[in-house]
């Protein structure tokens, strides 16, 4: 231990990433969870570090955990949008990133529509980039905050039957979350509709499924997926009534999983559509905690990449 | 003006020549070709170890004038062309206005001959505007000396207009070139379709988008009799049923790039968009049978489809990016590095796809060296290795997958018309 370090790297996505790197996260993502709970939470680790919060799609819950992530370690954290910027006057991609970058900026976390904008802005400007989101491709911190969401209810990811159901194919959390927990050697499964979830996925080490029950027997962990309302006009199912009946998510298909099964949802939910209110609200669902730890896990990102180190200096 | 290329090996496949031989160019024309000739008061290139071939001829190339020199014109083109050995190119319609008349096509000519280091020909539309609603005025182009049809860019929709298009360009004794991708397959999409653009995340184009689309323009070759040519080749599929069609006799012939011979998808991993084009770079299967395509000829040409945009136009992120970068620099030596040596083409098959089969496509009195003939001539290295550095090319449109990449083969000499326009490199107009 102490041989990892993330000190100046940039988090682009879970497909690079290495298992040491992931549990260095979340180890750390711990200790972070105290503070978040803790009635003082400010550790200024970052006092004095700068973070962009450049947000070019709409965000809820990842912008405003990156920025409490950021001023919780006492970074100073701006947030710039797209209808408030530059960029709604045709400012090209690379200019902003630039203008950006020279006003003392430590770290950009972005969230972009288009896949490998990140990996474009590494190599258009020096700041540390972290992916809060590229388009279909990944969406890393979301993954990790689902891994660390497993192994505080289950102990441990390695060996455990988890299943992400829904649209796969134009999910980044789906993608991170392949990349990231078959590393740490779960038994993945994905399920969905043909037009959404693709048999050649299974040459990424998972298992594809178009039956939900199939699908959902004996998992230990069941992700639910946002299904984009929008997809009817590309003709990826036909009705959301149709979809409910056959890949929603409720008691009657979770009576086939293990009986602790543990229900996420990365948000926002349509509540009737992908997963039913019963299952949303049951005890056994850990969507508000996947949120509070969403914080620890950003803050755990923003320590190890800005400030460096393994984390041994933090309380337990 | 005299010229003697000496020592050199002379390929020349119209005449299934290969042999150390020396050319002597006199007034624009070759005037012997033999061993040890011998001329007074001439300028001599000694090409010990070097190929010479006829001119090499590109029929697929966006010289983007009139209308959109941000991103080349003529002069910086041809430019490029004499660079990378090419003595002539054939220039693609769609431009601004879009090249669907004949005053226009009589005015560009006049104007490529003006600036042009290499010659121009030129393709007129198929539609007007290539809105493919409309026939362009076909006979009145062909007297004006277009030497083909294309909607290139745009697949032509609809089935009843190609064969209309077909049907009436038949007359002509010109081809219809054939950008063959489905839209519906294709829309919003930006790379191959398969696994590497599953793990991306980006919506692909898949090769069925091609393989449709060509199935439905070999059909209405059959029934028209016209002359499809499928433009850019890029799946296995095509390649089938272009060999298919040719064993039938029909009326079909097809082009691959150089690009296409030497990348795989998995080369758009870091969402380079120098790698983005229309179609797009597939796998190493549709790869390798495009190699086969033109061990057995199914496929007759290789082609740069140089698509050269502004930097500014290309330097975006992946999805945004223009399909297409400049490929008349570097198509030669991608050519030799990635389609050329033991199991793939010899450098017979390399000339004849890169010059003798592309001046029979066009009916253009070029693509062999014979005495009496307009001395169009390349001479170039099968060995020498480079570096591709985008900032030396002579095109507008600084960006290129091959950039950075150490390649073999390069052109030395590019002579037309008897002159010298390159050499060594640099280029003399």
């Amino acid at each position: 231990m102490g041989q990892v370090s993330l000190h100046g790297k940039h988090l682009l996505g879970l497909q690079q990433a290495t298992p040491e790197e992931i549990k260095l996260i979340l180890d750390v993502a711990k200790k972070m969870k105290q503070v978040v709970l803790s009635d003082d939470k400010k550790i200024p680790y970052l006092k004095g570090k700068a973070i962009i919060n450049l947000f070019m799609e709409p965000s809820t819950r990842t912008r405003s955990s990156f920025e409490l992530a950021g001023k919780y370690l006492g970074a100073d954290v701006i947030n710039i949008s797209p209808s408030g910027s530059s960029m709604g006057k045709g400012e090209s991609f690379r200019d902003t990133l630039l203008t950006l970058s020279y006003m003392g900026t430590d770290a950009i976390v972005m969230r972009h529509s288009a896949e490998g904008a990140p990996l474009y802005a590494t190599k258009a400007v020096d700041p540390i980039i972290i992916n809060a989101g590229d388009g279909a491709h990944e969406h890393p911190t979301q993954a990790l905050l689902d891994m660390y969401s497993i192994i505080e209810q289950k102990g441990s990811i390695e060996g455990k039957k988890i299943v992400i159901v829904g649209d796969i194919m134009h999910s980044r959390v789906a993608r991170s979350n392949i990349y990231g927990l078959t590393k740490m050697g779960a038994d993945v499964h994905l399920a969905g509709p043909r037009t959404m979830v693709y048999p050649e996925l299974e040459k990424l080490g998972v298992t594809v499924h178009h039956d939900v029950r199939e699908a959902v027997k004996d998992a230990d962990v069941v992700n639910v997926l946002r299904i984009q309302l929008e997809r009817i006009h590309s003709a990826l199912y036909p009705t959301n009534r149709e979809y409910a009946r056959i890949f929603g998510i409720n008691k009657d298909v979770l009576s086939l999983a293990k009986d602790d099964v543990m229900v996420m949802h990365p948000g926002p939910m349509n509540r009737g559509l992908e997963i039913s209110p019963d299952v949303a609200y049951w005890d056994q669902s850990v969507i508000q905690e996947q949120v509070r730890n969403g914080v620890a896990v950003r803050m755990a990102v923003l320590y190890l990449t800005i400030h460096g180190g393994d984390g041994s200096e933090l309380a337990n | 003006m005299s010229l003697l290329i000496k020592n050199g090996t002379v390929v020349n496949p119209a005449k299934q020549q290969h042999e150390i031989a020396d050319v002597l160019i006199e007034n624009g024309k070759i005037a012997a070709i033999g061993q040890n000739l011998e001329a007074n008061g001439v300028e001599v290139y000694d090409a010990t170890g070097l190929i010479v071939a006829p001119g090499l001829i590109d029929i697929h190339t966006h010289l983007r004038e009139p209308g959109q020199e941000a991103k080349e014109d003529f002069h910086s083109g041809t430019q490029a062309a004499a660079a990378g050995g090419f003595t002539r190119v054939v220039t693609m319609a769609n431009t601004t206005p879009v090249v669907d008349n004949a005053p226009l096509v009589r005015g560009l000519r006049k104007q490529a001959e003006l600036t042009g280091v290499v010659k121009v020909e030129f393709i007129g539309a198929v539609s007007k505007g290539l809105e493919g609603k409309e026939l362009a005025e076909l006979g009145d182009m062909a007297e004006a000396g277009v030497v083909a049809f294309s909607d290139d860019g745009h697949y032509v929709e609809s089935a009843a207009f190609m064969r209309r298009a077909l049907e009436y360009s038949s007359m002509f004794n010109k081809m219809v070139i054939d950008h063959a991708e489905d839209v519906t397959l294709c829309k919003n999409g930006h790379m191959h379709e398969g696994i590497v653009s599953y793990e991306m995340g980006v919506i692909g184009r898949p090769a069925v988008a091609e393989d449709m689309a060509v199935a439905r323009d070999i059909m209405l070759a059959e029934m028209t009799g016209g002359h499809i040519h499928i433009a850019h080749v890029s799946s296995k599929n095509t390649v089938d049923m272009v060999r298919a069609a040719k064993a039938k006799g029909l009326n079909v012939t097809c082009e691959v790039t150089s690009q296409h011979l030497s990348f795989t998808d998995e080369y758009l991993r870091d969402y380079n968009p120098a790698f983005k084009m229309a179609p797009p770079i597939r796998s190493e299967d549709h790869r390798q049978a495009l190699i086969e395509g033109l061990l057995d000829g199914t496929i007759d040409a290789i082609i740069t489809d140089h698509a050269p945009h502004a930097f500014e136009e290309k330097d975006q992120e992946f999805c945004c990016a223009p399909n297409g970068f400049s490929g008349l620099e570097t198509s030669l030596a991608a050519v030799i590095t990635n389609a050329y040596g033991e199991g793939k083409l010899s450098i017979d098959q390399v000339v004849y796809h890169m010059s003798t089969r592309p001046a029979e496509l066009m009916r253009l009195d070029a693509g062999v060296l014979e005495v009496g003939k307009a001395a169009d001539i390349t001479v170039f290295s099968t060995t020498e290795e480079w570096t591709v550095d985008r900032n030396q090319f002579y095109t507008k449109g600084k960006v290129s997958p091959f950039d950075g990449m150490t390649v073999t083969g390069k052109a030395k000499l590019t002579v037309v018309d008897g002159e010298i326009v390159m050499k060594e490199g640099v280029v003399l107009r």
